[in-house]
């Protein structure tokens, strides 16, 4: 349902930061003409028209995973990563939360702005390789731009990538009492960006969380089977747009445990701080799967023998009512979640 | 992640400890039960209550036979369309204007701040009362310091006033007081209040004595409370016990904060320079002694002296429509609710607020849109 506010004649930024706007702009003007083809209904396949993290095309006996991403960060280097980690892993992850947890091969299209010190990009790129090979992937094919001073900022990336998988996860397949398991702290990624773009001189060790999920994914596969029956992994506009997007595309409603959702000290006191809820804060390194509550337990327990899932945690349950809402139970009582609509402003700026 | 120790330290330190406030939730459905009739009102005077009780979703805890009703708490609210319109004419007339944030955006009746600096005028917004001395340091020009809110920032006013202030600085006092207008909510017929929770960061000034007076007048309890959950839930309680046993009185449930007397220091400097005077508040109704202007000694930084204010120039910009159907006014009186209103998250969110409840982060619209509405979440399971 998108309501009558979100059809501005110039695209601000609010369109590309993952919440209500962004959803309005993608279906009102980019899957017009373009949403044919496989998309409702999981079992013929997964097209443009169903949003999900990726497509997915049937090739004899098995799935073709394919997506696509571009990448765009300030800094271009921050604490705990830089773009061309984020490149490789928002990718790997795409992937992974389709259920293609085996990389066939990746692309890397890169448009640099001239004036780009040789230095930063040999950085970039060895960090693009070091991510590679945590996920055990390989980059097959690529591209090289340059622009003028001033045309585009800095550095963009899109990477995209192909994965043959035997069963697809959609993010649509939540049922009313599955359960939702988010594989670690939430909100990292974001804060320190936010901190290392305003200069804040917060306390503490903010981090962002950015990582190859397929590893974890893997295994998470192994212990839940068709248990699981929707991933998704909380990039932009956080935990609460991608609960949002999978109630509405499960037609559930979701009561989540504020207080069992993983947050890190640090990170709670930063977004106490700018006046941020940790819960629309982007995370690069996060899963969030639902699974069928008689699975839940084994496959809370895989996810927290991997490295990257130590902090993984049952948050919430999807109710039969409610349909598309998401119930904060903040501990003290409950109340609706709002979805974010843009960016996640610091109130000191 | 934090262990399990410096997590419960850090809930307990701000009074966010939920088996507490499960146990006050439970006395809440006691009291409340022990009265024996519904509904039973109750006002809260204070934006960050609303906040509180919104972000934290206390309102689904509520007994259903109690009302906790949002009062006129929000100063961004209660800043009247003339006081707005006086601000707006003075910046077409170019003049420098500082004011914080939210103002900005505040409709007057033909614009908001923000349109006329669209339209060139000098808007800056400022964080502190400080940074428009600042201001007018930097600029040499005429510069109006709009200044408004409650008691809590009129004494930052004061304060800054007291200190002199660069002679082409003046003051637009738009400051407000809490306590007159809880005598016009008392009288109000359609609210039907039967106590009032205070706000605490505004007592930490006054002192909880000050509300003894209104007690004694209209036999109604107050009690002043905190921001924290624990904080709001067991007012509520103490609230509710003082409406059951008909013993209406005050009684501080901040003491770590509040005291009977309040920061002197800070009341005489709020009333050196401030004398009440009565004025409107936007969608109350006028409110004697309700509005803070400056005593006659501080005559020559007053702007609605030293100025002549044009209002005539804002009678060709014809008022937007969408605001004749805009309830703030009796959302603030606590006659109805965000969701009452027609425009409520359609025509009026915050990105474009139609009214002054929309603009305010300390706003009832604002807060019901921020946390998602005002659904009754008391039945799941």
């Amino acid at each position: 349902m998108i309501r009558r506010g979100l059809v501005d004649d110039r695209i601000g930024m609010k369109y590309g930061a993952g919440g209500r706007a962004m959803r309005a702009l993608i279906e009102q003007v980019c899957l017009a003409g373009l949403g044919h083809g496989p998309g409702r209904d999981p079992a013929e396949g997964i097209g443009l028209a169903a949003m999900d993290d990726g497509a997915a095309i049937r090739v004899g006996d098995r799935w073709l995973v394919m997506t696509t991403d571009s990448h765009v960060v300030h800094p271009i280097f921050f604490p705990g990563g830089d773009i061309g980690r984020l490149a490789v892993c928002g990718t790997v992850n795409d992937l992974a939360m389709m259920g293609a947890t085996e990389v066939t091969g990746l692309t890397c299209a890169i448009i640099i702005e001239e004036g780009f010190l040789r230095t930063d990009l040999e950085r970039v790129y060895a960090s693009i390789a070091a991510a590679c090979r945590e996920a055990h992937a390989t980059i097959v094919t690529g591209d090289t731009k340059v622009m003028g001073h001033g045309e585009i900022d800095g550095l963009v990336i899109n990477t995209a990538g192909v994965a043959l998988c035997d069963r697809v996860v959609p993010d649509s397949g939540l049922r009313p009492g599955d359960a939702i398991i988010v594989t670690g702290t939430i909100g990292d990624h974001g804060m320190a960006i936010m901190a290392a773009r305003h200069a804040l001189a917060l306390e503490g060790d903010l981090r962002s969380d950015v990582a190859p999920l397929n590893g974890m994914i893997r295994a998470a596969l192994a212990a839940g089977g068709d248990g699981i029956v929707a991933m998704k992994d909380p990039t932009r506009g956080g935990l609460s747009s991608t609960l949002h997007e999978m109630a509405a595309k499960g037609r559930v409603g979701i009561l989540l445990e504020e207080l069992a959702v993983p947050v890190r000290v640090e990170v709670r006191g930063a977004s106490d701080l700018l006046g941020i809820d940790p819960l629309v804060v982007a995370n690069e390194g996060k899963a969030v799967i639902g699974v069928r509550a008689d699975r839940a337990d084994a496959v809370l327990a895989a996810v927290r023998a991997h490295p990257l899932g130590r902090d993984a945690a049952i948050v919430g349950r999807c109710l039969d009512q409610h349909a598309g809402a998401i119930i904060l139970d903040t501990g003290f009582g409950r109340r609706m979640l709002a979805e974010p609509e843009g960016e996640p402003l610091p109130r000191i700026c | 992640m934090a262990s399990p120790d410096q997590d419960r330290a850090f809930r307990e330190l701000k009074f966010r400890d939920p088996v507490r406030a499960r146990a006050m939730v439970d006395a809440l459905a006691r009291v409340t039960a022990d009265l024996g009739r519904a509904p039973v009102s109750v006002m809260h005077v204070c934006g960050s209550h609303e906040q509180a009780i919104a972000k934290f979703g206390l309102r689904s805890t509520f007994p259903r036979a109690l009302n906790v009703i949002m009062g006129p708490g929000c100063p961004v609210c209660i800043t009247d369309t003339p006081e707005v319109d006086e601000g707006v004419a003075l910046a077409r007339q170019g003049v420098h204007i500082a004011t914080y944030g939210d103002m900005v955006r505040v409709p007057g009746t033909a614009m908001s701040l923000a349109d006329a600096q669209a339209e060139g005028a000098k808007i800056h917004i400022i964080y502190s009362a400080s940074q428009a001395v600042e201001l007018a340091e930097q600029v040499k020009e005429p510069v109006v310091f709009f200044a408004t809110g409650f008691e809590t920032t009129a004494v930052a006013t004061a304060a800054v006033i007291l200190k002199g202030v660069p002679d082409n600085l003046s003051i637009l006092s738009a400051h407000k007081y809490i306590p007159p207008v809880m005598e016009i909510v008392a009288e109000m017929p359609e609210t039907k209040v039967e106590g009032f929770l205070a706000a605490g960061h505004a007592a930490t000034i006054t002192g909880w004595g000050v509300f003894e007076p209104f007690v004694e007048r209209h036999r109604l309890p107050v009690v002043v409370a905190g921001f924290e959950p624990l904080d709001i839930l067991a007012g509520l309680v103490k609230l509710v016990e003082l409406v059951r046993d008909r013993t209406p009185k005050v009684v501080n449930m901040y003491p770590r904060c509040v005291t009977k007397e309040g920061n002197r220091p800070a009341q005489e400097q709020l009333w050196k320079v401030f004398c009440p005077t009565g004025g409107r508040w936007r969608g109350i109704a006028h409110v004697p002694n309700g509005n803070l202007r400056l005593r006659d000694e501080y005559a020559h930084l007053d702007a609605r002296r030293r100025f002549t204010i044009d209002l005539t120039s804002l009678w060709d910009c014809a008022p937007p429509a969408l605001t004749q159907s805009c309830i703030c006014g009796d959302i603030m009186a606590g006659i109805s609710t965000p969701t009452d209103c027609a425009l409520f998250g359609k025509e009026c969110v915050p990105e474009k607020p139609v009214g002054a409840c929309m603009v305010s982060s300390e706003g009832a619209c604002k807060i019901w849109h921020q946390y998602g509405g005002h659904p009754d979440l008391r039945g799941i399971a």
